[in-house]
């Protein structure tokens, strides 16, 4: 009836995982002199938790490990250790090993030992060497003898270092006694002088015998964590002769195996690593629950109400079917609010490796965050994890100065590396800031043109030569490091990026720092839309992106050379994109005066889109035209309405490139030349007022 | 128990291999065609679809197949065929399952009606003449006799991957 502990390890494992990050979080705000005993608390909280997790799974390194962590951490909460630096880094240390063990067992590979000792002893030296425990040197008599039960010979000699990894004979006697009468001796004749002796070594041996017990395996099972430390022998005695035959004993076990129990965790632990899973709010989940209660009472007044219709019962049908609508749009919010999390969840690692990497670099920084709570989709954060790190390391690297360059610019000798979060119309908007140098102008436009990028004589506003960075093969550090600087990192940021629908853009000032801005949509799966008609033809465009709609005034219409038009709204001027002819729905060219125009907006563009109708605005499911199909201009993806018709959705940003194809390439000359009239208009205003 | 468990398996495989030899063959104007019924999905009444814009003309649209997006192909217009008007009584669409590197995807082609299952073993098949007609001679398997009358069977995969998508993909960048 053994439990299967099988299912539980994953659960171990990410309950550890976030135990350590809770751990190093803590750490280094002790690191920052909070010595507050609640922060102690936490992390010695979550390093019991880990050390008895893993005891239960049988993990004895993390568990003997943790057990060392968790008396210098003891130390620390009855107060008889101040959290110094140097306590941190040790501690900082071990939270490393930690999830550097938990991450090896749970990929089912070798666990290092001897890494793991040399924390330990560290660990143990940093706590004044009272790590090493007693050894037990009296004699444990068994009582009294029992029948002809099978009776086992035992030789145990454990190797010098096996109290240093956390195991302890007293212990594993105390199991074996539990299986049986056990009768033990000592052999100290490995024992050294006095002077010669270290007290954190095992110098005895012993030989025990083990009468009532039942099974070779039971005993093998207690010595199985040492097994790799010590030399064992189990012999079994028979009775009636084991006298004379304790020689030959008719099994005999000699144990010096290396990790034969290791080699047959691979296949099984690989598999259960590839799942994922998510931790949801139990608030959350209480009000699904409610939700689907309420779909349900919904449902069974709408069947109740069908078992016996009559027209004079329309308005009560009118009511359930508008609740239903209600519950089912909450019940979908509620569903994508599951997947939603926090984007502190991929902020919270950044204290630690600014911490790192300010030590290496030899630089102050200070790390500031704002908007943590800000929350985006699981698949998007976990997809821009690596973007956003590899760009906070490019600041510190290559954005930041040095103490002394700092002061010589007359700047604080703290540098600060800036992330924030947040919500701007459907997109999320995050931000790597850093009051560095900026990025260097002169030697990006050189890179590009020998690169041939660029023409040399091409003029390029300082904005755009910045995001030359992000194309394939650029650096512009003079040195690798093993920071930064080789070139391969920043494409394949704007790569990963716009792989989520998203985009990222640089600014920078020189001598003031950089801006890395990220846009990245809300969620991958559902949309605001807002239904238009387009030549009786219904498309879907994200309501993300519309500013605003608008009946036609024919005096703000201006045709710019013959054919393209823009619209002035207030102090603009939009160019005018007849979405019929993007998508080349008719051959009737729209009459403008009747049409409706909508104004929308992606990235530096501004737009007018001329649609015949606006209908209905809500939430559609974005299906993907690339599963059955391919890709198609100006639409980035299919939806299906109510009626089962499918309808397009549109893609602003691609819609305009289409239109910009197709023809109109002047539009933004056209824009350029109406605001010149338009400002020369004010102007003269100006003179003649 | 086990005996009759070895007998049944044989007949499955039978099932099998006869079906792998089946053909569902449908018209075109007067042409009959044939594609392997293993890939046959469901054939249903043709019904309106959802333009897609900046396509070939051969692609119908898109329809909602049970919350799929399914694209439809006309073949008469692929194959350069004079179009009809579609008749939502007999007009058929049969939805298909076409296998390339990319996995596997789900279209519909618009034929003029379904007409018959046939069985055509490997031996029976024909080169099909290079015409150099509008069907690539890559997207026939062969030509075969069923009742006297020639049936083109099609290579289902190549037509679609070939002949359909790299050709929009084509068109699109241009």
């Amino acid at each position: 009836m053994s439990i299967d502990l099988e299912q539980f390890k994953e659960i171990f494992f990410e309950e550890s995982f976030e135990g350590l990050d809770a751990m190093e979080t803590c750490l280094l705000q002790m690191e920052g002199g909070n010595d507050d005993l609640e922060i102690v608390n936490t992390v010695f909280r979550a390093a019991h938790s880990i050390k008895g997790g893993s005891a239960t799974f049988s993990f004895t390194a993390v568990a003997s490990f943790t057990h060392v962590m968790e008396g210098l951490l003891d130390d620390m909460r009855e107060g008889n250790r101040a959290a110094d630096q140097e306590v941190v880094n040790i501690l900082l240390q071990s939270v490393d090993l930690l999830r550097e063990l938990l991450t090896t067992i749970r990929e089912g590979g070798d666990v290092d030992e001897s890494e793991v000792s040399d924390l330990k002893e560290a660990l143990q030296v940093l706590r004044g060497g009272e790590g090493a425990q007693a050894v037990p040197e009296k004699e444990v008599e068994a009582a009294s003898e029992k029948r002809d039960i099978e009776e086992w010979e035992i030789s145990f000699s454990p190797d010098e270092d096996l109290l240093q990894t956390g195991n302890d004979p007293a212990l594993l006697f105390r199991e074996l006694a539990m299986l049986g009468e056990l009768s033990l001796t000592y052999d100290a004749s490995r024992l050294p002088d006095f002077e010669a002796m270290d007290a954190e070594l095992a110098y005895l041996q012993w030989k025990m015998t083990l009468k009532g017990c039942s099974d070779k395996a039971a005993i093998e099972e207690i010595f199985e964590w040492v097994e790799d430390e010590c030399d064992l022998e189990i012999t079994a005695v028979q009775p009636d002769r084991r006298a004379e035959d304790r020689r030959e004993g008719d099994r005999r076990l000699t144990s010096r195996r290396t990790g034969s129990r290791r080699e047959k965790d691979p296949q099984k632990s690989k598999a259960a690593a590839a799942s994922s899973s998510i931790r949801v709010g139990t608030d959350r989940i209480d009000t699904l629950i409610d939700l689907v209660g309420e779909l349900v009472i919904t449902q069974s007044m709408l069947s109740q109400l069908g078992e016996d219709f009559s027209m004079d019962k329309l308005e009560n049908l009118k009511t359930g079917l508008g609740q239903l609508s209600r519950n089912s749009r909450q019940l979908q919010e509620s569903v994508m609010s599951v997947r939603m999390q926090p984007i502190s969840f991929a902020f919270n690692r950044f204290p630690r490796m600014v911490h790192d990497l300010s030590q290496k670099l030899g630089k102050i920084v200070r790390l500031e965050t704002t908007g943590e709570d800000t929350e985006m989709d699981k698949t998007v954060m976990e997809k821009i994890n690596d973007p956003l790190v590899h760009l906070v390391r490019n600041s510190m690297d290559h954005g930041l100065e040095t103490p002394e360059e700092r002061r010589a610019a007359g700047k604080p000798e703290e540098g600060v590396v800036h992330l924030s979060a947040s919500h701007q119309g459907g997109n999320i908007v995050v931000e790597i800031t850093d009051d560095g140098r900026g990025l260097n102008r002169d030697k990006i436009l050189s890179k590009a043109i020998e690169r041939g990028l660029v023409q040399e004589e091409d003029d390029i506003p300082d904005q755009q030569i910045y995001n030359l960075v992000f194309l394939a093969g650029f650096s512009t550090a003079d040195s690798l490091s093993d920071v930064s600087g080789r070139g391969v990192g920043m494409d394949v940021v704007r790569r990963n990026i716009e792989s989520l629908g998203g985009s990222v853009v640089v600014r920078s000032t020189p001598g003031k720092g950089s801006i890395f801005t990220i846009t990245l949509p809300l969620t991958l799966a559902i949309l605001d839309g807002q239904l238009i008609n387009i030549k009786g033809q219904t498309m879907v465009l994200p309501l993300g992106s519309i500013i605003e709609s608008l009946i036609v005034d024919k005096t703000q219409l201006n045709a710019m050379a013959g054919e393209s038009e823009v619209y002035s709204l207030r102090d603009e001027y939009i160019p005018i994109i007849r979405l019929s002819e993007v998508f080349d729905l008719s051959d009737q060219q729209d009459d403008l005066r009747t049409a409706l125009l909508v104004v929308v907006e992606s990235g530096q563009d501004k737009v007018c889109f001329v649609v015949d109708d606006l209908l209905a605005q809500q939430q559609v499911v974005i299906k993907s035209m690339e599963s059955n199909f391919c890709k198609v201009g100006g639409v980035s993806g299919a939806t299906i309405l109510g009626d089962g018709n499918v309808s397009l959705i549109i893609d602003v940003n691609d819609t305009i490139r289409l239109a910009k194809e197709l023809g109109m390439e002047h539009l933004q000359a056209q824009q350029e030349q109406g605001n010149a009239k338009y400002k020369q208009a004010r102007k003269m205003l100006e003179v003649t007022g | 128990m086990s005996e009759a468990v070895a007998e049944a398996e044989p007949e499955v495989k039978d099932d099998l291999a006869e079906a792998r030899n089946q053909y569902l063959t449908f018209m075109l104007a007067d042409e009959e065609y044939g594609v392997d019924i293993l890939r046959v999905q469901e054939i249903k009444c043709w019904e309106e679809v959802t333009d897609i814009p900046n396509t070939p003309d051969f692609i119908k649209g898109v329809m909602n197949l049970r919350g799929a997006i399914v694209p439809i192909i006309d073949l008469r217009l692929r194959f350069s065929m004079e179009s009809v008007e579609y008749d939502t009584q007999k007009t058929v669409v049969i939805v298909l399952k076409v296998l390339s590197e990319k996995g596997e995807r789900t279209i519909g082609v618009v034929a003029d009606a379904v007409s018959d299952v046939c069985n055509v073993s490997p031996e029976e098949l024909r080169v099909a003449p290079d015409f150099g007609g509008a069907i690539n001679i890559e997207f026939i398997r062969g030509l075969a006799s069923v009742n006297d009358k020639m049936v083109i069977l099609l290579n289902i995969d190549h037509l679609i991957n070939q002949g359909v998508l790299q050709h929009v993909q084509a068109e699109a960048t241009v």
